[in-house]
């Protein structure tokens, strides 16, 4: 029987753009448990770097870390899963929880329904993996644990805080190296512009401190070998860096519809205006010596936002304190900003941080939304022996004062991933 | 020797196994307690809590004989199958 009632609108034909912004944020990080402490941690150029506590890493290249200390599981997920989940799981759940908390949805009882999730992850419960791999070879099949599937796969971030919270939206995790918490946060953007969704928890978390990812790393020469003195181990742009230094932890946030967040009267931190997102196709672990992927990822967030490269009043560099990353991220800044970037503050907070993995992405995204928040930037420490190849402002040493509009934040990864996200200065409207 | 463990060791044994594998207090884990529905637990933590049970009384307990078990006390009877096998 023809059905002759009118078939509804495609919503997405000649729809406006929502415009999104942030409501909450959350992170576990080797500087503190909290954002406010880590935040304050990293205004005063404090390192969260030490020896490796979490194995003995006697006979390993790199020995130091950005290790999470002081953090129990079991004050954010259940006890009986805490226990044999991965670090990676644990930190994921326990910095969305602050970010929804943060935001207000919490307490909101219509949130379920409009709010989706996209938890980035480099490797996922690798730990997990390991663990019963080896269970697996000493004693055999039968004392694998049935949860060494759930709790390992890279999903499950984004699995667990659904099922934690209630959100029904749309369910994702993005892989992209050390830009997945970047890629998580742009692609959570699209998808609330495009109205799919009102709300969406997006970030990342890792924990690679691990013997294999230690050993793996090194072999890779990706690692530094400043073991002598693990505070000035990471050193970004300066001439003596050989290598970032492994970290963990995760960082979350919570992006909301401009139209939603006002509905709400949420506390508004910053306006997600940019997003650029482009590959090298090039190599598999070192960038294009050219600086193309990264000024294309620039390009494209600065030009989505509308603005003037020179409008951008701050950039968190991805910069891990490898000779040629740091290197190939001035070159391309050279070509995005030009005459203009020696007034731009750019800093590397890894410096402080160490290399957070894929979880870099979405804690460096929130510096640089706090330090619109703020007009405070964090600083690059460990800045003692200028690099000529690196001569631009890496706010050495100590954090500055300064009112800023934009902020840029850059992520890379292994596999040739570009991301830059921009953000403005929330002022009301 | 495993095989000279009484009945009181062996439900005392799974009682602590499953305490610790469901990180519950020792004194909730009652022989009449119900898996299911007093100890909240799924099939998946079903076929953890055998492994676990396997590695301390060094006995295989096979999986769909677990899956039929309802409290800590039939718990305990299977072990002790096992054991006297």
């Amino acid at each position: 029987m023809p059905n002759d009632a009118p078939r509804p609108k495609p919503y997405l034909v000649n729809r406006e753009l929502e415009r999104v912004v942030i409501t909450g944020l959350g992170a576990v990080t080797p500087l503190g448990n909290t954002i406010e402490e880590t935040w304050a941690n990293v205004l005063a150029g404090k390192s969260g770097i030490g020896p490796i506590t979490k194995f003995d890493a006697t006979n390993y290249a790199s020995r130091v870390a950005g290790e999470v200390r002081g953090f129990n599981p079991d004050e954010w997920m259940n006890p009986r899963e805490a226990a044999l989940a991965d670090p990676f799981l644990h930190f994921t759940v326990a910095a969305s929880t602050m970010a929804l908390r943060d935001s207000g949805l919490l307490t909101d009882p219509t949130r379920g329904e409009t709010t989706g999730v996209c938890i980035g992850t480099a490797v996922g419960g690798a730990g997990v993996l390991v663990g019963q791999n080896h269970s697996l070879m000493m004693k055999g099949p039968r004392v694998v644990s049935p949860l060494t599937v759930p709790f390992s796969i890279c999903d499950m971030g984004s699995g667990y805080v659904s099922i934690q919270h209630k959100l029904y939206g749309p369910n994702h995790c993005i892989v992209s190296a050390c830009a997945s918490g970047a890629s998580a946060i742009g692609e959570s953007m699209h998808m609330i512009q495009r109205g799919s969704v009102r709300a969406m928890v997006a970030g990342a978390a890792d924990s690679s401190v691990l013997p294999i990812h230690i050993a793996a790393f090194s072999a890779a020469r990706a690692l530094t070998t400043h073991n002598d003195d693990p505070e000035k181990a990471s050193r970004p742009f300066d001439l003596k860096r050989n290598g970032f230094v492994m970290s963990e932890g995760a960082a979350v946030v919570v992006l909301e519809s401009l139209s939603s967040a006002m509905e709400r009267g949420a506390t508004i931190y910053a306006e997600l205006v940019g997003y650029g997102s482009c590959s090298d196709a090039h190599h598999i672990t070192a960038p294009d010596s050219s600086g193309r992927g990264a000024l294309r990822a620039m390009r494209e967030a600065i030009e989505m936002a509308g603005i003037r490269p020179e409008e951008v009043g701050y950039v968190n560099a991805h910069a891990t304190s490898t000779p040629l990353g740091d290197k190939v991220e001035v070159i391309a800044m050279k070509q995005m900003f030009g005459d203009h970037l020696p007034q731009i503050p750019v800093s590397s907070t890894k410096s402080m941080t160490g290399h957070m993995v894929g979880a870099a992405g979405s804690i460096e995204a929130i510096f640089g939304i706090l330090a619109l928040r703020d007009n405070h930037l964090p600083p690059t420490i460990n800045q003692e022996f200028p690099d000529p190849e690196c001569d631009i402002d890496t706010i050495p040493n100590v954090s500055r004062k300064k009112e800023i509009e934009y902020a840029l934040s850059n992520s890379f990864g292994f596999g040739g991933h570009n991301v830059s996200l921009l953000f403005r200065k929330w002022t009301g409207e | 020797m495993a095989d000279q463990l009484t009945p009181e060791d062996v439900l005392l044994g799974v009682r602590e196994v499953s305490a610790d594998v469901l990180r519950v207090p020792l004194e909730k884990v009652e022989p009449t307690s119900r898996f299911i529905e007093d100890l909240d637990v799924d099939s998946l933590y079903v076929v953890q809590l055998a492994i676990a049970l396997e590695d301390r009384f060094s006995i295989t307990v096979p999986e769909d004989e677990a899956q039929t078990v309802k409290t800590v006390q039939e718990m305990a009877d299977l072990v002790s199958s096992k054991l006297s096998a």
